[in-house]
């Protein structure tokens, strides 16, 4: 699977798909496939205001739990419901339909701190 | 920096096939191909194929080879026969655990003794100094590295091996063969550590490419469908656990007693009635502990409401808040569809006490207790 070029990368695994004033975030390949197997995933909950940083739930895996953050200020205004019956959705398809939560932005700043699909790739070859 | 991890003679087998690889105790292993759910289901519902290289593996040889091992083995070794295996402790003065072991008998005089990997220099320390203390006459050679190790786990593995063997079905558990294959010599014993049937061989180094080519003879590990197919470390852990099997490191440990592990089948503490008087190491400190009624801790099974894991180190509560142990592994099963965990409990809260609750450190994840082991293979 290639790195899709429509969004942007943190150096903390996440992409940010901004569509309008909203963002969809998720975890990407190279994350997903260090993590293992997804095999619980709990997002904050709908309302949940953001400021860039915070974490917006925590995933766990075979291996380990992690947090997943947010690198915008704005609201939780969905969350991807198949997770709490298919946690696995995450590992199969990182950048479709295992995205985690859609975020209202108040301020899109933190965007700036991201980089493109070129240059996270370049960091870390999948 | 760290060492680069050492490949093991498999290595080239694992990156042709895709693996994500990682260094486990000092070798380069496979964590996962395809993904950890999927070759743990392969292995209990047909085969899965194990690089098992990393296990030490040592030879012990010479008139006194029974003695050194009746002396650091908690188990008795003298009533081995010759194409026996016997899983074994070997524990420190104070009892506690120095490793968890497999003894092959392969002659009166000669053993293979199959130990962690991250415990081999320690074990083969702790017996160069037993045999200088006792002026025992036994070379202990550390075959590692010459020689390679494959585990074939599920219930298919026999169907398989019956296309090159007609012997090696009939192998009962816990037994050996010697196989002269072609031009190599192959250890195959009905051994394993997930809780299916299976085999685990051990080969030459200079022979795996061959052997490999035999073991997965008509075999395309691609073909969804493949009877066989490779299975990395992450679903080695998540079946081992599913059969409440202990992993050092885990469950065992120089600082955890060898009656607190749910392997007391192991641990014979009458075997210097046998051996003249003779005892084995930390036998006497597990007759203390028997006497005074035994660990304060002994291992349990958990089963946890939910999906979230249960990891090393979490405390286990009762309901008034109170510490009464802590995990030592779990996982979410993938054969139980449920998140499971083993962890040492106190033994009125191990005998069935009320309500339980692991900390996770964000949340508390309510837990009840459950025989091990979790799984069992069905009979045939």
């Amino acid at each position: 699977m290639s790195t899709p070029e429509d969004r942007s990368y943190s150096a903390s695994h996440e992409w940010h798909l901004v569509n309008g004033d909203t963002v969809t975030i998720g975890i990407t390949k190279f994350a997903a496939d260090q993590l293992t197997d997804v095999t619980f995933a709990e997002m904050k909950s709908v309302g949940t205001t953001l400021k860039a940083g915070d974490a917006i739930g925590e995933v766990e895996s075979v291996k380990t739990t992690s947090d997943v953050y947010c690198h915008v200020d704005g609201e939780i205004v969905e969350v991807n419901g198949e997770l709490e019956a298919n946690p696995g959705v995450v590992s199969d398809d990182p950048y479709g339909s295992g995205w985690l939560v859609k975020v209202k932005m108040s301020s899109d700043a933190g965007l700036s701190t991201l980089v493109d699909a070129k240059a996270y790739d370049a960091e870390h070859a999948s | 920096m760290a060492k680069s991890p050492q490949p093991t003679p498999i290595h080239d087998f694992h990156v042709s096939q895709g693996a994500q690889l990682v260094d486990y105790a000092g070798w380069s292993l496979p964590m996962k191909y395809e993904g950890v759910t999927a070759e743990h289901h392969q292995v209990r519902r047909s085969a899965g194929m194990f690089d098992v290289s990393h296990m030490g593996r040592l030879q012990i040889k010479g008139l006194h080879a029974r003695r050194l091992l009746e002396r650091v083995c908690t188990r008795r070794i003298g009533t081995m026969e010759q194409g026996q295996c016997r899983y074994t402790l070997i524990c420190n003065e104070t009892g506690g655990v120095r490793d968890d072991v497999i003894v092959y008998r392969m002659d009166d005089d000669e053993f293979m003794v199959v130990v962690n990997a991250a415990n081999r220099s320690k074990i083969v320390e702790h017996m160069g100094s037993v045999v200088a203390n006792l002026g025992l006459k036994v070379s202990v050679e550390d075959r590692t590295e010459k020689t390679a190790m494959v585990a074939a786990q599920g219930p298919r593995v026999m169907e398989l091996i019956s296309k090159v063997s007609s012997e090696i079905p009939t192998l009962k558990r816990y037994r050996f063969t010697v196989k002269n294959f072609l031009v190599m010599k192959l250890i195959v014993s009905r051994t394993g550590y997930t809780g299916e049937d299976g085999l685990e061989v051990i080969l030459p180094a200079n022979m795996v490419s061959m052997a490999m080519k035999l073991l997965m003879k008509d075999i395309d590990p691609k073909d969804p469908n493949a009877i066989m197919k490779p299975a990395g470390l992450g679903a080695r852990d998540t079946l081992r656990i599913e059969a409440g099997m202990p992993l050092y490191g885990h469950e065992l440990g120089e600082d955890i007693n060898a009656l607190a592990c749910g392997v007391d089948f192991a641990i014979s503490l009458d075997k210097n009635v046998d051996e003249d008087g003779v005892t084995f190491i930390g036998q006497e400190a597990l007759i203390e502990t028997r006497e005074s009624g035994g660990p304060p801790r002994v291992l349990a099974g958990l089963k946890i409401d939910g999906r979230r894991t249960a990891r090393q180190g979490m405390p286990v509560v009762d309901a008034t808040g109170a510490t009464v142990g802590v995990v030592t592994s779990g996982c979410v099963s993938p054969t139980l569809d449920a998140s499971i965990a083993m962890a040492f409990l106190d033994r009125g809260v191990s005998e069935g006490g009320g309500a339980l609750e692991v900390d996770t450190g964000r949340a508390k994840l309510a837990a009840s207790l459950t025989p091990l082991p979790f799984y069992k293979a069905p009979k045939k």
